[in-house]
C-alpha cells in the first residue's frame, strides 16, 4: 500500500488564528468599558451571535437550509427555564440541560430533515417549529403560554458571580460562553468533519464516492447546530429570567436567516458581525420609528439577495487588507 | 356535516389563494414566500373599493385580480426575474424581505387593526336543511373555487399557452429553440398567479380577516397546500386544500385545546411519507 502524500499547510494555516482574530475578540472587551450603559444590548447581540453561529454551522457549513432554528432555540430557553424554576437554579448546568434537550430534539428532527430537497427541508424545518410553538402555546401550565414562563430564578455563575441590575454579570458570562462556543466551532470546522461538510455541501453526490458517509455527518451536524442553538436560548433566558412564546416564533427563525446573510455564510465571523450590525442596527433604527423599522429590514434582505450576496464578511474578503487571505 | 361543509368552504378558499403559488412555485420553480402579500393587496383593495368608494362586492372583484395581476407583472419585470436561477434560499430571503415591507406599508397605510368588510345582502345569511347549515357565502365560495379549478385545469393541460407555460418549465431553452417567448409565458403565469392570489386574499376577508400580519399568519397554509399537494399539480392543490381546510375545520372544532397543531402534523407527516407530495411529480432539481 502507497501511502498518499498531501500538502496539509493550507489548511494548517487557515486553522491557525490570524491576528485580526485576536483585533476582533478584544472588541467586546472595549465595548464593555465605552458602552458601560447599554449592557444588556450587548449581552442581547452575544446571545444572537452565538444563535446565528449554530445557524451558520448546519447552513453555512453543511447546506441544511433550515426556516425553523427558532424550535431548538425556544427548546433551549424552556429547557434552562424550567430547571431554573423548580430548583436546577446553576447556570452553567442549566446551559447544559438546554443543550442536552436541544440536542436530542435535534437528533430526532435531522431524520425528518434528510429527506427530500431544499422545499421539503425548508417546508419540514419550518413545520416543527410551527408545532413546538403550538404546544409551548397551548401548554399553559408548564410554559405560562402567550404570559411567557415566570419565576425563573437563576443562581450566582459558579457560585460566585450574582446577576447584577446592572447587567454585569449577564453580559461577561454571555460572552465568555459565546467564545468557549466560538472556538470548540471553530476547531470543528477546521477538523476533517468539517472538511468533509463543505464537501457535502458542494458536491453531495460525490463524498460517498471518497469516503464519506454523508446522512451520518449531517446528522451529526444538525445536532450539534441544536445544541448550539438551544445553549443561545438557555443564555436568553438565564440572562432576562424569563421565557416568553416569541422565542420559538416564524419571525425569529427568518430574522436570524437574515443576520447570517447579512453578515456572510460559511464563515464563523459572518454570524458574529453580522449579529453586530443587524442588533445595533435594531437597537438605534427602532429607536427612531419603532413601526417601520420592519420595511428597511426587508428592503435591507432584498438588497442583499440581489447585489451583495456573500454579506459584510464578503465585502470585506475584497478589501485589500495585507495579510489576509480569502477564504 | 356542517363541520365537512366548512371544512369544503375554507378548504376551498385556501385553494383559491394558493393556486397561484402552486403555478409559482411548482411550475416555475420559484419559491415565493411573499405570494400572502399579493393576497393582502387584494384583500386591502377590495376593502377600500367597497368602503371607501361604495364598489358593489361582485363588481369589485374582476378589479381586484386585475389591479394585483399589474402589480405582479411590475414585481415580476423589476425583481422577480432576476433570481429565476437563484438558489431556493436566495428566493427564501428575497421573499421574506418583501413579506416585512409588505407588512410595514400595510401598516403605515391601514393601521394595525382588522379590516371591516360587508357582504352585500344577496350572499349572506344562510338556509338550513335537516342536519346541515348552509351558509350562501360559504356555497358561493365553493361553486366560484371549484369553477376556477376547473379552468385552470383546462388551461394548463388543454391550451395552446398551457403546453407552451410546461415547455417553458421543463426546458427553457429548448422552448426558446421553439420560437416560443419564454419571457412573456413567465410574465403572462406570474400574473395569473397574482391574480388569483388576490382575488383569494379578497374572498377571504371575511373568513380569514385582514391586517398587516396577514402575510406571515397564513403563509404556512398555502405553503402547506402546495407542499402536500405536490407542486404544480392544480388537482393536487384542490384535494390538499380540502383535505387540510376540513382537517383544520374539524380539529377547531372537536379539540379546540390543540388549535393549530393538527395542521402542522398533518403537513410534516405527509411530507416525510410523500415528499413529493400527494400527486407530485418528480422535481426538477
Amino acid at each position: 500500500m502507497a501511502s498518499v502524500k498531501l500538502d496539509l499547510a493550507p489548511l494548517r494555516q487557515a486553522a491557525a488564528w490570524h491576528w485580526a482574530e485576536y483585533a476582533f475578540w478584544l472588541m467586546p472587551v472595549l465595548a464593555y468599558f465605552a458602552f458601560g450603559e447599554n449592557l444588556s444590548l450587548l449581552s442581547q447581540i452575544a446571545i444572537a451571535a452565538l444563535f446565528c453561529l449554530s445557524l451558520d454551522l448546519i447552513l453555512g457549513y453543511a447546506g441544511i437550509v433550515s426556516l425553523g432554528h427558532a424550535a431548538f432555540f425556544g427548546l433551549g430557553a424552556y429547557a434552562a427555564g424550567l430547571l431554573a424554576k423548580y430548583g436546577w437554579g446553576d447556570p452553567l448546568l442549566g446551559l447544559a440541560g438546554a443543550a442536552a434537550f436541544a440536542a436530542a430534539a435535534g437528533f430526532v428532527t435531522s431524520f425528518l430533515v434528510l429527506r427530500g430537497s431544499d422545499l421539503t427541508r425548508l417546508m419540514v424545518t419550518l413545520g416543527v417549529a410551527m408545532m413546538l410553538f403550538e404546544a409551548a402555546n397551548k401548554l399553559t401550565d408548564f410554559t405560562g403560554g402567550v404570559d411567557g414562563l415566570q419565576g425563573v430564578e437563576v443562581k450566582p455563575v459558579l457560585g460566585m458571580f450574582g446577576f447584577d441590575l446592572y447587567g454585569k454579570t449577564a453580559y461577561w458570562y454571555s460572552l465568555a460562553v459565546l467564545f468557549v462556543m466560538f472556538w470548540l466551532a471553530r476547531r470543528l470546522v477546521h477538523s476533517p468533519f468539517g472538511l468533509s461538510l463543505r464537501g457535502i455541501r458542494q458536491n453531495v453526490g460525490r463524498m460517498p464516492a471518497i469516503g464519506a458517509p454523508v446522512n451520518g455527518r449531517l446528522v451529526v451536524i444538525y445536532t450539534i447546530g441544536a445544541a448550539y442553538a438551544g445553549v443561545a436560548g438557555g443564555l436568553l433566558t438565564q440572562t432576562t429570567q424569563f421565557v416568553s412564546l416569541d422565542v420559538l416564533s416564524f419571525s425569529r427563525s427568518a430574522e436570524l436567516l437574515l443576520i447570517l446573510v447579512l453578515g456572510g455564510t460559511g464563515r464563523l465571523y459572518g454570524a458574529l458581525i453580522g449579529s453586530m450590525v443587524f442588533m445595533a442596527a435594531h437597537h438605534f433604527l427602532s429607536d427612531i420609528n419603532p413601526q417601520y423599522w420592519q420595511f428597511w429590514l426587508g428592503a435591507a434582505l432584498v438588497v442583499i439577495v440581489l447585489f451583495a450576496r456573500d454579506g459584510i464578511m464578503g465585502l470585506l474578503g475584497k478589501l485589500p487588507v495585507p495579510g489576509r487571505k480569502p477564504s | 356535516m356542517t363541520v365537512v361543509f366548512d371544512g369544503i368552504a375554507s378548504g376551498l378558499l385556501l385553494f383559491l389563494i394558493s393556486v397561484g403559488l402552486s403555478v409559482t412555485l411548482g411550475l416555475m420553480n420559484f419559491v415565493n414566500l411573499a405570494h400572502g402579500a399579493f393576497a393582502m393587496l387584494g384583500g386591502y383593495i377590495c376593502v377600500v373599493l367597497l368602503n371607501r368608494f361604495g364598489v358593489p362586492f361582485l363588481a369589485a372583484l374582476p378589479v381586484v385580480a386585475l389591479v394585483s395581476a399589474l402589480v405582479g407583472v411590475v414585481l415580476e419585470r423589476t425583481l422577480y426575474r432576476r433570481l429565476y436561477g437563484a438558489s431556493h434560499l436566495d428566493q427564501v430571503l428575497f421573499s421574506i424581505g418583501l413579506v416585512f415591507m409588505s407588512i410595514s406599508t400595510a401598516n403605515y397605510f391601514f393601521g394595525a387593526q382588522q379590516q371591516p368588510l360587508q357582504l352585500p345582502p344577496m350572499l349572506s345569511g344562510q338556509f338550513n336543511l335537516p342536519g346541515l347549515d348552509i351558509g350562501v357565502y360559504r356555497l358561493f365560495l365553493i361553486v366560484l373555487g371549484l369553477a376556477i379549478a376547473f379552468a385552470l385545469q383546462w388551461m394548463i393541460a388543454g391550451t395552446r399557452f398551457g403546453a407552451q407555460l410546461r415547455a417553458s418549465v421543463d426546458n427553457p431553452r429548448a422552448a426558446r429553440g421553439l420560437g416560443i417567448d419564454v419571457d412573456r409565458v413567465f410574465v403572462l403565469t406570474f400574473a395569473l398567479g397574482s391574480a388569483l392570489a388576490g382575488l383569494g386574499g379578497a374572498l377571504g376577508v371575511e373568513m380569514l380577516g385582514l391586517d398587516p400580519e396577514f402575510p406571515v399568519k397564513y403563509i404556512v397554509y398555502f405553503l402547506i397546500v402546495v407542499a402536500v399537494g405536490g407542486s404544480g399539480n392544480i388537482k393536487g392543490s384542490l384535494i390538499a386544500s380540502l383535505i387540510i381546510g376540513i382537517c383544520d375545520v374539524a380539529g377547531k372544532y372537536y379539540v379546540p385545546q390543540i388549535g393549530a397543531f393538527v395542521i402542522y402534523a398533518v403537513m410534516v407527516a405527509m411530507l416525510i411519507f410523500r415528499p413529493q407530495g400527494l400527486f407530485g411529480r418528480t422535481a426538477a432539481k
